[in-house]
């Protein structure tokens, strides 16, 4: 079992479930993407793991723990970190204070990781004093990431990170999300650009209508002619 | 020249000292309003009856202070009672927000359920004033009147017409200033107050940073309950303490937190400023004025008053729709009222 794993995760938004028995996980270290159609629950499946969606059937084991029951601010503190795919930074607030507000739950000296995330996203620092909301699409996720990193955290999971910004800075981005699963932070990571996710992931999961269609490394849902045609695009 | 003096000095008595003395109140009260809209989100008609009870603590106390013969020199005693007032009317926002606001925060109730909400705390807020002091004018102005007195100026500078600047006029404007400055130092500067921006900036974020929301929305109270004190206070010296007017003063507050942008504390203020400038501008009668500029020939025979100051109230609305239908963010806001 992984580190992180969402088992049989059935849930939905009160209506008819969108999730029908979906199992993700992650181990440290590692990269995992999640791809599939557009509202085929990749989101869903993310808010559910970090516990802002009730889970009908299932439950999140994390390091072995049972933590279904735990609220979101509480998996903060048990070491997970979470990007959204929407309204991911404090706009009116500057990004030196998004990244204070990121590590709100950190009672200790901040200045040393605030380093780590400037010598990642070097462009951050330039921009400290700015709001965050007079920034780039691709500065924004910067700060997005770069927030949740502020309380150093175990587990990383993103929402479309690259969602909005162009191939280069979208490539720059992949590179930094490499660089920390280096780190030992595992990330979970949901994708539309599901070709070049799936070349950086350790292990992908492909989503469909709420239900896992195909889960394995990712070099094998690459190779995989079924999988390459009906989401690869050939 | 002496006649251009006298104009401006005209000017300056009857619409820059009041104007800087009522904008101060507004401002303060537009704040109280933004902030609750910001963080609670959702439009505070209990505002003015919150002024209204926290001037009505600070009354008590001072009759208190004065009864035990203690007195704040040449300032009004009110001053000294206002920390107590400000306390009480927090220990009353508190007690609301727990037995009202915070179960419609539970249920996740719509913002036109909030202001429904917020009209019956009005209604009840204002029978509890009028069951603790009754709805009659009061006078609780103690100390010197003026810091300058229109005879004193006239005798100083020579000139006909005098510049008068009451006590509680300056004592406005000063704690407006001392106020602001405090709140924005604490928005700005302290881990609670950026905490405060961040929850009203994206709620779903900071739940996500593990800001916890009801330490927020205490807080809130605490500082909307100090803020609607001093405005009332404030208001209440420099007319008087009369229960039922806070209600009249909550379309110029809304107008200006909205003129300002719903949710931005600098837009409060300047709000405040723009509507008290306004009405005192649209309704003075610029006769004396003209008649000093003008030559004696064109010298006006009317009030020249664009409208009476029974229709003052009609300003903010009218400045009010404008804004709504050219700016609906306001001035510096990113939000639509
Ligand atoms: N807040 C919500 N309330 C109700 N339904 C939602 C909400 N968010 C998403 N859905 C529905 O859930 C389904 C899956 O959406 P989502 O998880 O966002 O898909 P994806 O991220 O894979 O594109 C869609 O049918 C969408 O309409
Ligand atoms: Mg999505």
């Amino acid at each position: 079992m992984s580190f992180l794993v969402g088992e049989n995760m059935t849930c939905g938004y009160g209506g008819a479930d969108i999730l029908h028995a979906c199992t993700l996980g992650v181990d440290p270290g590692e990269i995992a993407v999640v791809v599939g159609p557009n509202g085929a629950g990749k989101s869903t499946a993310m808010k559910a793991m970090f516990g802002m969606l009730h889970l009908r059937e299932g439950r999140v084991m994390l390091d072995g723990v049972d933590i279904s029951a735990l609220a979101p601010q509480e998996r903060v503190i048990h070491g997970m970190g979470f990007v959204p795919q929407n309204n991911n930074v404090f706009t009116g607030m500057t990004v030196e204070e998004n990244l204070e507000m990121g590590a709100f739950i950190r009672r200790d000296d901040i200045a040393a990781t605030m380093e780590q995330v400037f010598g990642l996203f070097p462009i951050l620092r330039e921009k400290r004093k700015q709001p965050a909301g007079e920034l780039s699409g691709g500065q924004r996720q910067q700060v997005a990431v770069g927030r949740a990193l502020m309380t150093q955290p175990k587990i990383l999971m993103l929402d479309e990170p690259t969602a909005g910004v162009s191939p280069i800075v979208m490539d720059e981005l992949f590179d930094r999300i490499i660089e920390v699963a280096r780190t030992g932070i595992a990330i979970l990571m949901v994708e539309q650009n599901a070709k070049q996710a799936l070349n950086i992931a350790d292990k992908g999961f492909v989503l469909v209508q709420g239900r896992n269609a195909y889960k394995d490394t990712g070099a094998a849902l690459m190779a995989n002619a079924e999988v390459r045609r009906a989401f690869l695009g050939g | 020249m002496t006649d251009l003096l006298n104009a401006l000095v005209i000017i300056a008595n009857f619409i820059i000292v009041p104007g800087l003395a009522y904008g101060s109140q507004l401002a303060l009260g537009a704040l109280g309003v933004t902030l609750v809209f910001g963080v609670l989100r959702f439009s505070n008609i209990a505002h003015g009856e919150t002024m209204a009870a926290g001037a009505m603590f600070t009354m008590l106390f001072t009759w208190l202070l004065q009864s035990m013969g203690i007195g704040f020199g040449p300032l009004p005693t009110a001053l000294l009672a206002l920390p107590f007032g400000i306390g009480a009317a927090m220990v009353l926002c508190l007690a609301t927000d727990r037995a009202v606001y915070g179960y419609y925060r539970r249920v996740r109730a719509s913002p036109a359920i909030y202001i429904i909400v917020s009209v019956g705390v009005m209604f009840v807020y204002n029978g509890l004033i009028r069951f603790v002091v009754g709805p009659q004018d009061r006078v609780i102005t103690d100390g010197q009147r003026f810091i300058m007195k229109a005879r004193a100026f006239k005798q100083a500078t020579g000139l006909n017409e005098g510049l008068a600047i009451k006590t509680t006029q300056a004592v406005s404007v000063g704690c407006a200033v001392l106020a602001v400055g405090l709140l924005f130092w604490f928005l700005n500067r302290t881990r609670t107050g950026k905490s405060m921006r961040a929850y009203s900036d994206n709620e779903d974020l900071a739940l996500l940073s593990g800001i916890n929301p009801e330490r927020v929305v205490l807080i809130t109270w605490l500082i909307t309950a100090a803020l609607a004190t001093l405005a009332g206070t404030l208001y209440g010296l420099d007319k008087s303490f009369r229960p039922f007017v806070y209600m009249q003063l909550l379309l110029p507050i809304f107008a200006a937190a909205i003129v300002g942008g719903f949710g931005s504390p600098l837009g409060a203020i300047a709000g405040g400023f723009v509507i008290a400038f306004s009405e005192l501008t649209v309704t003075f009668a610029y006769k004396r004025v003209l008649a000093y500029l003008l030559p004696d020939s064109m010298a006006p025979s009317t009030l020249v008053q664009l409208l009476s100051t029974d229709y003052k109230i009609a300003v903010s609305f009218a400045i009010l729709v404008i804004v709504l239908l050219i700016k609906p963010t306001g001035l510096f806001g990113q939000r639509t009222a």
